[in-house]
């Protein structure tokens, strides 16, 4: 009896589900295409201006397309993942997508990007900062649109550095900064965990001084790729970040310390020197305003370049943000790029930078008079985009990063010399296929 | 007190020429499971198949350009390497803990079930399968709130037995491995167990009321009429749940994704695989899982002799 009745139940569900399948087919037949196509763009998580931004290109295009967001994981790396499975399956729901830099060589090189249309590369890179035109391109070709770019600068507390005699208004080398916290009896915040945070100030030191990660960027052969990773630039990079871990000013937990531990350790002052990314001003204005931390804080925040490697050379700051790539297969690569053009116009990406505090990678949206009331550190950002060197161009850039995190973590261990040259043999050995990672 | 370990022979048929009902028996059955068989190949073998050639290649999803055969070249680059070493290590350890701690827990649950009164035994039955009915990927979060240092309550619970207030359980590779056993235990000793009672469902109420007739203390009892008689059912339960714990991957990633020391053989797979996009690599390691796994299989099978009919309580 009791089978009986399981079967009864089970053979029940079965023509459900039978019947809800074929709705939805009908369902599928049903809904044809209908009036303007809908462009699907894939955004990173923020804090709602591209799907604002998506609102105001949608109205502005005047019933030729529709753009609808669908948002990403919110780490870069799943957010890679994502994109790069439903596009080697020919996805044609991708029609624009919101791409970290350092995976766009990655997307170039294995055909997933739409080819831009004769005169858009022109239009697009007017007027755009040159390490976010680099950050866009591959092999020398604008293969994503520059939407908006970010750099680190270095972050002070006033208070803290008045006595050092330090002329904050004049670049200043790591050198600098450390041996005058340790003198203070203060810390310097950076970026130790081993995320890739670590590779970004890495990148940001060796650039810094003359030295590159990858000494032939472009190549498309992974077996044929070849490393700077021993040459002096980048031993003295190593030589930095372990006098740094090793000294007395390097953050208690800084191994595990990342870019929001950084920013509240310089909120509570316990660091009088920081690198970080322009967010740092958005939280600790925030902060004042909820009355978290004293509402002076923020006016006892200074800022000034990416601190340099060697006096005689300017330094190189971390270059980021998010260029708007077009999908292999999406249906209408012509209104996405119309699209893109609409998006990263000066007007809207000045809009996102004073609404989201993602700086521009337009040169105009720094003389917007918004911009400028709420960022008052917008020109230095604006001459650190200039100066920005991105991080090595690969199709490979996963197991370049990862296998410098591995060696490169936890910077109190790092020898200069000996690290340096780990780190060239796993990342070598990786590229030939050699070694797991 | 020797005789009762032997269990009565099971009737086996005749080895003469099959009757003609037992060929049509035997051709119904074949209709029967056919369908099933012909699913089973093509959901199973069909993707172990294409991962063994997939192995054979230097293939990464992005870089079709660059796709190569390399024969065996990719097993050897793994085998090679520390990394699969590592994760094969941390593997066994994690396989070899929960299973040991949660035959020992499983069969003490089955022994409550057992002998609960009659009323209240569904009740007890479904309060002990409910772990296992929770989804692994939820049940790992819920261990990681639990232990987390800015959310748990176990930092502050536990501080009675010295654990500090900020102790980072996931920082380093033995707490992360105690946690990750601690989960998998929790979750899947209702499985063992149920697999137990079954067994212990077996052993003849006769042989029992003998031995205490006989005058047989509760312990010798265990170890000469229980015990014996559900041993099959014990290396059943073991078997299942040593290919399951081989495989943990859910608790791994929701935990620690693999950093501190705690990464297992399927997160090294996925990280080859899904995150690496090296697709011959990836599926060299899968295949090796698998290979693994098929050896865990033979050595129960064959050098325990496990009869896994038993599985069903024939």
């Amino acid at each position: 009896m009791r089978l009986q009745r399981w079967r009864r139940g089970r053979s029940g569900a079965a023509a459900a589900v039978l019947v809800l399948s074929v709705l939805a087919l009908l369902g599928g037949c049903a809904s044809g295409p209908v009036g303007p196509p809908t462009l699907t763009w894939y955004i990173n998580p923020d804090d709602g201006g591209q799907a604002e931004i998506a609102k105001r290109c949608t109205d502005a295009a005047g019933g030729r397309y529709t753009i609808a967001t669908s948002t990403l994981p919110r780490d870069s790396g799943d957010q890679r993942q994502e994109l790069v499975r439903r596009l080697a399956a020919n996805d044609s729901s991708i029609d624009i997508m919101s791409l970290d830099p350092p995976y766009i060589p990655e997307f170039a090189e294995a055909g997933f990007l739409a080819p831009l249309p004769p005169g858009t590369a022109a239009r697009v890179s007017e007027g755009v900062v040159p390490s976010a035109i680099e950050g866009a391109s591959w092999q020398g070709q604008l293969v994503t649109v520059p939407f908006w770019a970010n750099t680190q600068l270095l972050w002070y507390r006033k208070s803290l550095v008045a006595d050092m005699g330090l002329d904050l208004t004049r670049p200043v080398t790591w050198d600098q900064i450390i041996d005058a916290a340790v003198a203070k009896g203060t810390k310097v915040a950076a970026q130790g965990k081993r995320a890739e945070s670590l590779m970004v100030w890495t990148n940001a030191l060796i650039r810094s001084g003359g030295g590159q990660i990858i000494t032939n960027p472009g190549e498309s052969n992974p077996k044929l790729v070849q490393l700077g990773l021993t040459d002096p630039p980048a031993v003295e990079a190593a030589r930095i970040m372990s006098k740094l871990a090793k000294s007395p000013a390097a953050p208690p937990a800084f191994s595990t310390a990342d870019e929001d531990a950084n920013s509240e350790s310089l909120q509570a002052g316990e660091a009088a020197f920081m690198v970080n990314w322009p967010f740092v001003w958005s939280k600790v204005t925030k902060a004042a305003e909820e009355g978290s931390v004293p509402a002076d804080v923020p006016n006892d925040y200074g800022w000034t370049l990416f601190p340099s490697v060697r006096p005689d050379l300017p330094s190189a700051p971390p270059y980021g943000g998010i260029n708007l790539g077009v999908g292999h297969s999406s249906l209408h690569p012509d209104l996405a790029y119309a699209a893109t053009e609409c998006i990263t116009s000066a007007q809207n990406t000045a809009y996102y930078f004073e609404s989201n505090g993602n700086p521009s990678a337009r040169v105009a949206s720094y003389s917007d008079p918004a911009v400028l009331a709420k960022y008052p550190m917008a020109p230095v950002i604006l001459q650190s985009l200039t100066q920005a060197k991105p991080r090595p161009q690969t199709a490979y850039y996963a197991e370049v990063s990862g296998g410098l995190q591995r060696t490169f973590h936890p910077p109190e261990a790092i020898v200069p010399g000996p690290t340096n040259q780990a780190a060239q043999d796993l990342i070598l050995g990786v590229l030939r296929k050699d070694r797991l990672l | 007190m020797t005789a009762i370990q032997d269990r009565p022979a099971a009737p086996t048929a005749p080895k003469h020429a099959a009757s003609d009902k037992s060929r049509s028996e035997a051709r119904l059955a074949w209709m029967l499971a056919g369908p099933a068989f012909a699913v089973m190949l093509l959901v199973t073998a069909y993707p172990i198949l294409q991962a063994f050639y997939e192995s054979l290649f230097d293939y990464r999803l992005t870089d079709p350009a660059n796709r190569s055969f390399t024969g065996l070249t990719n097993y050897g680059v793994i085998l090679t390497d520390p990394v699969w070493w590592d994760a094969f290590g941390v593997t066994v350890l994690i396989t070899v803990v929960t299973v040991a701690v949660e035959l020992v827990l499983g069969f003490a649950l089955a022994l409550v079930m057992v002998q609960a009164l009659k009323g209240l035994r569904p009740v007890l039955r479904a309060a002990i399968l409910i772990p296992y009915a929770v989804i692994t990927v939820v049940s790992a979060f819920a261990w990681q709130f639990a232990f987390a240092p800015d959310s748990g309550f176990v930092n502050s619970w536990f501080s009675f037995l010295g654990v500090a207030p900020d102790t980072d359980w996931f920082g380093s590779p033995g707490s992360a491995i105690f946690v990750i056993c601690l989960a998998e235990i929790w979750k899947t000793t209702p499985f063992i167990s149920l697999l137990l009672l079954a067994g212990l469902a077996q052993v003849p109420e006769v042989l029992q009321e003998a031995a205490k007739v006989d005058g047989a203390t509760w312990w010798q009892r265990m170890r000469k009429v229980t015990i014996p008689n559900m041993k099959a059912a014990i290396m059943v339960a073991l078997l299942f749940r040593t290919l399951d714990a081989f495989r943990v991957f859910d608790s791994v990633y929701v935990m620690t994704a693999g950093a501190n020391g705690t990464e297992v053989l399927s997160f090294l797979a996925y990280r080859q695989t899904i995150a690496r996009l090296e697709i011959g690599l990836g599926s060299a390691v899968s295949v090796l899982l698998f290979i693994s796994v098929v050896l865990i299989c033979a050595l129960f099978v064959k050098g325990f002799k496990v009869d896994l009919s038993q599985a069903r309580g024939e």
